[in-house]
C-alpha cells in the first residue's frame, strides 16, 4: 500500500463521484439524510425499532421475492406447493420461516415503534403527518399480513379469510353484493386466493414502500422527536447544527447496527428453535389443508390481530344486525389517526406528564394485552366480560385523552435534553 | 469532542464489524442463490428412464425423454457395425475427443457403445438444437427430407435443419454446420436388454 | 343468546363445548435425534400404517437420507408402494376406496404431527377399546367414535373402557367414560407397546418437519455467529459513543 497508489485510487473515486454528483444527487442525498442529518443524542432503546422495521420490510421483501418463485397461488395447488418448498426446494424451508417469523417481528416492533410515539408524544406538532403516515402504513400492514396468511391455504387461512370478508357482509344494504364481489365467488375461493395473492405480493407492497418513503421525509423534514419530547432544533450552536444533535452517521449508524444484532439474536432463535413459536407464528389448524366443510375447533386469528377480533366480538348486534362490531373494530385504528390533536397536554414527553397520563397509559398497555389473549380465547366464561372491560378501556384511552391531558399535572421540560444511553 | 481519539482501535473495530457483517450477508445470501437449484422434484423428474430394447428390430429406433430430452436407442444393422471404423477420414472428430460422454463410451472407440448393436445417444443436433432423422441403413436408396444422402452414406442421422450429418455411432462428419458429436448420456445396459438412463451402473437404480 | 348475536360464537362456541369433555392427552418423550427410533417408527410405520394412510409430501430418497438407511434397505424393506426412491411416499389404497370402505379416507399424515401434536398421535394410538356398537367393533378414547379399525391390536391386545359415574349439577347421574384398562392377549407387554408408539410418534414428528434436527444443529452457528456479531457492534458504539457528552 503505497501512499501514491493509494491517492490515486482516491482520486479515481472522487472523479467517479463527482462525475455521478453533476447528474444525480448522490453525495447531497447522503448528506443531508444521513451523514449530516442531525438527530437527538439522548435516543434510548425505544428508538430502535424505526429501523428495525425497515430491516424487517427488507427481509419481507426478499424473502417474500424467493417464496414466489415456488409457490402456486391457486387452490388446488397452494397447500402442497407450500409443503414442496419446505421439503424439496434447497433451503427453501429457511425462507419461508424468515418470512413467517418476519411477519410477527414486523408487529412486534410496529406495537413498539407506535407505543414508543404514545410515550414520547411523537406525533405531536409539527409531526402529525409522520404519525398518519404511519398509521396508514400499519393499517396497509395489516391487510398485508392477513392476505398473506391467506396464501398457504391451510384449514386456518381458508376459515380467517372466511370469517374476516364476512364482516364485509354485515356492512347495511350493500353487504351481500360486497362480499360476493371481494370473494369473487360465493364463498372463499381460488378466485379470492388468487387476487389476495397479487395484493399481497404487488399492490400492497408498493404502496407501503411508498408510505415508508413518505414517513422518513415527512420526519426528516421536522427532525426527530425524542425522550424528552424537546425540539433540539430551537437551540442551535455557531456551526448551525443543534446543540443536542449528533449526525446520523457514523452515531446512529453503530448503535442501530447493536439493535440489528440484538433483534437478529432473537429473530433467529425463533427461526431456528420455535418456528411456530407454540402457535402464535404458525397455527396448528394451518398445518392441514383448507376445507370448507370442516370448521377448525377454535378459529382464532394470528396473535396481532387478536386484540382488533377481540373487539370485533365485544360488541353484541342489535337492531337486526351485527354491523356495530365491525364499527367498533374499525374504530380502534380510525381512532389512532386523531392523536396528534387528542393528546392537549403542554407537554409532549411522558417524562414531564402527571400522574394521569402515566396512568392512562399503562391501563391503554394493559387492556390491549387482555384483549390480544381475550381474542385467542373462545368467547365463553369469563372473556365477553374482559372483552367489553378491554374495548372500553382501549377506546377510554383515546377518547379521554383531550380531557385528562389537560387536567393533569406537568412537570417543567428542561431546555436541553437530559443524558444520553 | 477534542480528546483522544484512539483512531487506531476505531479502524479496527470498524473492520471488523464490516468484515464480519460481509461474512453474515455472503452466508445469508447462500439459502437464497442456493433454492434456484433443481430441487427434489426436479430431481424426481429427472430421473433414470428404463426401457426395454429386446423388442427393437434391426435398422429400428426408439425414442425415450429423458430430462426433456430425446434419447435415441438404435438397433444397428450388422452392416453398419463392420464398416463403422472404414470413414474416419470423413469425420471431424472420429475419437471423439472434443465431444461429450461418459469415458465408458469413449473408450469403445468408432461403436461408441455399451453394446455395438445398441447405440445410446442423445438426440440433439449439436450445432442449434434440433432433432437429427435416423438414417439408418448403408447405401442406403432413400432420401431424407428431400436430400439424397449418396451411395456413400454408411448409415447415421442426417439433421433437416441445416444440414449436419452423423453417423450410426453419432460422430459428425466434416464441412457441416455442426462442431461435435452428438452428446451421449450416462446409461447402463443390462444383460436383458434393459437400458436405464441417466446413471452408470443398473445397481443404482435396480 | 351470546350464539345467535354474535358473528364469530355462532361458530365457536358449539366446539368450545365440545372441547371440555375430552380426556386429558397422555404426554410423549420423542427425541427427533434418536435416528435409531426414527428407523423403527419408519419401519413400523410402513408396516403397519401404510397400507391406508400416505405421507404424500415426502419422498422415500429424503426419508432414507435423513435416516441413515441405505438405498438397497430402503428399497427392499420401506418402499412397499413405489419403485422409484424419488417418489411421495403414498399408501397402497384408493382414496375412493377409504371413503368406501370406513366412510371417511384415512388422512395422509406427513404434517399430522404439526397439526394435532405428538401427543395427540401417542394418545389415540393408545387408545383404542373394545366398542361393539362400533363397525369396526372400537372406539377410541381421545376421537370419540373414530372410523378407523384398529390395526395394532394383535400388538397391544384388547382394552376395556372405564366409567365413572358423575352426578351434575342438576341431580342428573350418568356414566362418563375416563380411561381404559391395559390391553389384553397382545403380542407386547404394556412397556414394549409403549416404545413402539413412541417410535411411530417420533417418525410423525420427523416426517411434519423432515429439516428439524438440522435446522436445530445448524441455528446454534448462527446463534454463536450473531453473538460475536453483537458484541463487536457494542464495542464499535461504545467507540464512537466517546465524543458525545
Amino acid at each position: 500500500m503505497s501512499a501514491s497508489s493509494d491517492s490515486a485510487g482516491a482520486g479515481n473515486s472522487r472523479g467517479l463521484i463527482a462525475w455521478i454528483d453533476a447528474r444525480f444527487p448522490m453525495t447531497k442525498l447522503w448528506k443531508e439524510q444521513v451523514a449530516e442529518y442531525y438527530a437527538p443524542k439522548n435516543f434510548n432503546f425505544w428508538y430502535f425499532f424505526g429501523s428495525l422495521a425497515m430491516l424487517v420490510l427488507v427481509n419481507q421483501i426478499i424473502t417474500g421475492i424467493f417464496l414466489t418463485m415456488d409457490y402456486k397461488p391457486n387452490a388446488a395447488e397452494a397447500f402442497g406447493s407450500v409443503q414442496y418448498i419446505m421439503n424439496d426446494v434447497e433451503w427453501g424451508w429457511l425462507i419461508r420461516y424468515m418470512h413467517t417469523t418476519g411477519a410477527s417481528a414486523f408487529f412486534i416492533v410496529v406495537y413498539l415503534h407506535m407505543f414508543r410515539g404514545l410515550m414520547y408524544g411523537s406525533a405531536r406538532k409539527p409531526r402529525e403527518l409522520i404519525w398518519i403516515f404511519g398509521c396508514l402504513i400499519f393499517v396497509l400492514l395489516m391487510a398485508e399480513a392477513f392476505m398473506g396468511y391467506v396464501l398457504p391455504w391451510g384449514n386456518m387461512s381458508f376459515w380467517g379469510a372466511q370469517v374476516i370478508t364476512s364482516l364485509f357482509g354485515s356492512l347495511p344494504v350493500i353487504g351481500g353484493s360486497l362480499l360476493e364481489w371481494i370473494r369473487g365467488d360465493y364463498v372463499i375461493a381460488d378466485a379470492t386466493l388468487n387476487r389476495f395473492f397479487a395484493l399481497h405480493v404487488a399492490a400492497l407492497p408498493l404502496a407501503l414502500i411508498f408510505l415508508v418513503i413518505a414517513h422518513l421525509m415527512a420526519l426528516h423534514e421536522v427532525g426527530s422527536n425524542n425522550p424528552d419530547g424537546i425540539e433540539i432544533k430551537k437551540l442551535k450552536g455557531p456551526d448551525g447544527h443543534p446543540l443536542d444533535g449528533i449526525p446520523f452517521h457514523p452515531y446512529y449508524t453503530v448503535k442501530d447496527m447493536v439493535g440489528v444484532a440484538g433483534f437478529l439474536l432473537i429473530f433467529c432463535a425463533v427461526i431456528f428453535f420455535a418456528p411456530t413459536l407454540g402457535g402464535f407464528f404458525l397455527e396448528r389448524a394451518n398445518f392441514t389443508p383448507a376445507n370448507p366443510l370442516l370448521t377448525p375447533p377454535d378459529i382464532t386469528p394470528v396473535w396481532y390481530f387478536t386484540p382488533f377480533y377481540a373487539m370485533l366480538r365485544a360488541v353484541p348486534s342489535f337492531a337486526g344486525t351485527q354491523v356495530w362490531g365491525v364499527l367498533v373494530m374499525g374504530s380502534a385504528i380510525v381512532v389512532l389517526f386523531f392523536v396528534p390533536w387528542l393528546d392537549r397536554s403542554p407537554v409532549k414527553s411522558i417524562r414531564y406528564k402527571g400522574p394521569i397520563y402515566k396512568i392512562m397509559l399503562t391501563l391503554f398497555v394493559l387492556s390491549f394485552i387482555t384483549l390480544g389473549d381475550v381474542g385467542m380465547h373462545p368467547p365463553a366464561g369469563i372473556y365477553p366480560l374482559l372483552a367489553r372491560i378491554g374495548t372500553a378501556v382501549y377506546f377510554a384511552f383515546f377518547l379521554l385523552m383531550p380531557w385528562y391531558t389537560k387536567i393533569d399535572r406537568v412537570k417543567p421540560v428542561p431546555e436541553r435534553v437530559t443524558g444520553h444511553v | 469532542m477534542a480528546e483522544k481519539i484512539d483512531h487506531g482501535r476505531r479502524r479496527l473495530l470498524t473492520a471488523a464489524t464490516v468484515g464480519t457483517g460481509a461474512i453474515g450477508v455472503v452466508f445469508a445470501a447462500v439459502p437464497f442463490l442456493a433454492s434456484w437449484s433443481p430441487s427434489a422434484r426436479a430431481r424426481a423428474l429427472g430421473a433414470p428412464v428404463e426401457l426395454d430394447a429386446s423388442k427393437l428390430e434391426p435398422g429400428q429406433m426408439v425414442v425415450v425423454a429423458w430430462r426433456g430430452q430425446p434419447i435415441y436407442v438404435v438397433r444397428r444393422t450388422k452392416d453398419v457395425i463392420a464398416h463403422l471404423g472404414d470413414h474416419n477420414e470423413l469425420l471431424a472428430d472420429p475419437n471423439s475427443d472434443n465431444s461429450v460422454q461418459p469415458d465408458y463410451i469413449k473408450a469403445t472407440g468408432a461403436a461408441r457403445a455399451r453394446n455395438p448393436e445398441y447405440w445410446v445417444g442423445l438426440g440433439v443436433c449439436t450445432h442449434l438444437g434440433c432433432a437429427p432423422t435416423s438414417a439408418p441403413v448403408r447405401r442406403g436408396e432413400f432420401q431424407v427430407a428431400g436430400v439424397d444422402l449418396g451411395k456413400d452414406w454408411p448409415g447415421g442421422f442426417y439433421c433437416a435443419c441445416h444440414g449436419s450429418k452423423y453417423d450410426a455411432s453419432g460422430r459428425v462428419f466434416k464441412n457441416v454446420p455442426a462442431p461435435k458429436n452428438l452428446t451421449i448420456p450416462p446409461y447402463a445396459l443390462g444383460k436383458d436388454l434393459r437400458i436405464v438412463v441417466g446413471v452408470d451402473d443398473a445397481s443404482q437404480n435396480a | 343468546m351470546f350464539k345467535r348475536l354474535w358473528l364469530i360464537a355462532a361458530i365457536l362456541l358449539p366446539f368450545g363445548a365440545a372441547v371440555a369433555q375430552e380426556v386429558p392427552l397422555q404426554h410423549v418423550h420423542t427425541n427427533i435425534n434418536d435416528v435409531q427410533s426414527l428407523q423403527r417408527g419408519a419401519r413400523d410405520f410402513m408396516n403397519y400404517c401404510s397400507g391406508c394412510h400416505s405421507l404424500r409430501y415426502l419422498r422415500y430418497e429424503r426419508m432414507g437420507k435423513d435416516l441413515q438407511i441405505p438405498l438397497p434397505l430402503l428399497k427392499k424393506n420401506l418402499m412397499l408402494t413405489s419403485k422409484k426412491p424419488l417418489d411421495h411416499i403414498l399408501s397402497a389404497m384408493p382414496e375412493a376406496d377409504g371413503v368406501k370402505w370406513f366412510g371417511v379416507a384415512p388422512p395422509d399424515l406427513t404434517l399430522m404431527s404439526r397439526y394435532m401434536g405428538n401427543d395427540y398421535i401417542y394418545s389415540f394410538l393408545k387408545g383404542f377399546y373394545a366398542d361393539k356398537t362400533r363397525l369396526w367393533g372400537v372406539n377410541n378414547l381421545y376421537k370419540p367414535n373414530v372410523a378407523m379399525p384398529f390395526v395394532l391390536a394383535t400388538l397391544q391386545g384388547v382394552q376395556k373402557p372405564v366409567y365413572k359415574s358423575v352426578t351434575d349439577p342438576s341431580g342428573h347421574t350418568r356414566m362418563e367414560l375416563v380411561g381404559v384398562t391395559p390391553g389384553t392377549g397382545g403380542s407386547m407387554t404394556p412397556a414394549q407397546y409403549d416404545e413402539f408408539v413412541t417410535d411411530i410418534t417420533n417418525f410423525l414428528n420427523y416426517t411434519a418437519e423432515p429439516i428439524k434436527a438440522e435446522r436445530r444443529s445448524l441455528g446454534v452457528y448462527v446463534m454463536l455467529f450473531l453473538a460475536l456479531f453483537f458484541v463487536l457492534t457494542y464495542l464499535l458504539k461504545k467507540e464512537y459513543w466517546k465524543d458525545v457528552h
